[in-house]
């Protein structure tokens, strides 16, 4: 109750600071949230996509069907592989008329049919990434028979290295008003002892404990913590509902995700003003 | 007979000083070599003129300060195995009053009594009835209501006797607490630290009051110089 009480009564005494102590909280967790919601939806995307991660070997024109039975059961064999379809030259050109109606008549007036056999490899769910989908690519050049190798490779790896500088951008904008909050709830936390250094001084004379005279100042580091929280909740809400009105869907990340956000703005503004405190205290013992 | 006077088994020293050097970084010794012990609920003047080393001998025995030579022991408490976290254990065994009082001006006279009290645990139950039975001690009941500010120089003093009394110490260290007090204030003020001791509490009064010391010769007098002790009218005990 106490202190509450001090805690209230020195965000009172300094509103602007706690005010811009928050905000920083805010930002910088707003910035994390901001990630976690791109983050969030590349992972949704990527699992769906994932699941259509193939790798289609080319053949040559020529190659038996028995060497391609062989191959076909080495491949299965390979750890990443879930399974393979052959596709002969016939099927290929079956399944291009289809898809690809508005060429239909090229199609049907073709005296050879220019289009290869191939295998269709598809992988199991914890191969579906890049490294992979590149070692299976390799083994499959190896055959003699195989022409070529086509994998989604390029947009995979760009979703990802997408994925990689989003979240190295955001932990250094983040991590940047991350530290900014840290110095502005110590400069909170040190104005409010020094407004209080009296009261402190005769507490500390007649044997009040350090973790009762610190409670005041880690209550309103963690008050002004779990405002920036709520704050960079609001903000991220905010612009999830803008974009996803405006020019694409997203979904809104988990509840843990936020409840973890919220409880880390709050632990980050205790631990700010914790350093403050022990800091500021330290230099009142010699012991 | 109160709580606070009630003296745990164990030796007969309250405050045993062993061969205390204390040197300050740029004024250099400000106690050089000093031993002596104060014995449980006894009552000794610290004397000496202006940077003797007076308050830091109240200070040493507070542990706000630790020795940089020799070995300070207060109660169970010793200067050389003390850890940070056990400092409030030691201050609420050993009251402090300051010469310029320390009261908080905003809060009244019940108000900076119960302050301690709270600072140090005490259930709000408690407090009310703690509070007036301190004041009532220091002579101050009917003025429980006050501001320091409304409150002459002696009363501001009583009022923060009662204060350091709130956690039942053992021993009471007073800084020259008469310094700011005139002569009748200043004897009333002695008067009611003597009382406390008649109850059995320890006070080590340290005073450059020369009147003081001279009506009451019956006090054992601890006379510094230079930080060096060099009279103690308890004699034989002087150097051991
Ligand atoms: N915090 C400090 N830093 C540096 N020097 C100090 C400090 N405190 C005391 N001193 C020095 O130590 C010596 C003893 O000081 P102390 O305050 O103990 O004297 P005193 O007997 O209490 O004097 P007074 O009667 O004026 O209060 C002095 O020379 C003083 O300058
Ligand atoms: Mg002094």
């Amino acid at each position: 109750m106490r202190a509450l009480r001090e805690a209230m009564a020195s965000l009172r005494r300094a509103p602007l600071l706690g005010v811009l102590s928050m905000t920083s909280i805010g930002f910088s967790l707003f910035i994390l949230g901001l990630f976690g919601l791109t983050a969030y939806n590349i992972d949704l995307a990527l699992s769906h996509v994932e699941e259509q991660v193939q790798v289609v070997a080319y053949l040559r024109d020529g190659t038996g069907e028995s060497r391609v039975d062989v191959a076909r059961k080495e491949v299965v064999s390979f750890p990443e592989v879930s399974g393979v379809r052959y596709i002969s030259k016939v099927e290929a050109l079956h399944d291009a008329s289809q898809e690809l109606t508005e060429f239909s008549d090229v199609f049907s007036n073709l005296e050879v049919n220019p289009l290869p056999a191939s295998l269709e490899v598809s992988l199991k769910p914890g191969y579906r990434n890049p490294d992979a989908v590149r070692r299976v690519a390799e083994r499959l050049r190896s055959y003699d028979f195989v022409d070529d190798v086509r994998y989604g490779r390029d947009w995979v790896e760009r979703i990802f290295s997408l994925r990689r500088i989003a979240g190295a951008a955001s932990l250094i904008l983040g991590g940047a008003f991350a530290l900014v909050a840290v110095m502005l709830v110590g400069t909170a936390v040190r104005m409010a002892i020094l407004a209080r250094s009296e009261e402190i001084a005769i507490m500390q004379t007649i044997g009040a404990t350090e973790g009762y005279i610190r409670r005041p100042y880690l209550l309103e580091g963690l008050m002004t913590g779990l405002a920036g929280g709520l704050l960079a909740f609001g903000l991220t809400w905010g612009t999830w509902r803008l974009v996803d009105a405006s020019f694409l869907k997203v979904s809104w990340m988990p509840d843990v995700w936020i409840v973890a956000g919220i409880a880390g703005a709050a632990l980050l503004g205790m631990l700010s003003a914790g350093r403050a405190v022990r800091k500021e205290l330290r230099g009142l013992y010699d012991l | 007979m109160p709580p606070f006077l009630r003296n745990p088994a164990g030796g007969s020293r309250m405050i045993r000083f062993e061969g205390v050097t204390k040197r300050y970084p740029r004024t250099g010794a400000a106690l050089a070599d000093v031993s002596f012990h104060l014995r449980k609920g006894e009552f000794a003047f610290l004397t000496g003129p202006s940077g003797a080393g007076k308050t830091t001998v109240l200070q040493l025995a507070h542990m706000h300060t630790v020795p940089d030579e020799g070995r300070v022991r207060v109660s169970r408490f010793s200067s050389d195995s003390m850890r940070r976290k056990d400092v409030p254990q030691l201050r609420r065994r050993v009251g402090y009053v300051f010469q310029d009082f320390r009261l908080l001006e905003r809060l009244t006279a019940s108000e900076n009594v119960a302050f301690a009290l709270e600072a140090t645990g005490a259930s709000r139950r408690k407090m009310r009835q703690k509070v007036q039975q301190l004041l009532g001690h220091v002579g101050l009941a009917a003025k429980a209501q006050s501001h320091p500010s409304e409150l002459s120089g002696g009363e501001r003093q009583r009022v923060a006797i009662a204060r350091a009394l709130a956690t039942d110490p053992l021993v009471l260290l007073a800084d020259e607490p008469t310094g700011n007090l005139d002569r009748r204030a200043a004897d009333g003020v002695f008067e009611l630290l003597r009382r406390i001791n008649d109850l059995g509490m320890a006070v080590l009064f340290a005073t450059h009051d020369a009147e003081l010391l001279h009506r009451h010769r019956d006090v054992r007098v601890l006379e510094l110089e230079h930080g060096s002790l060099v009279y103690d009218s308890a004699g034989e005990e002087a150097s051991t």
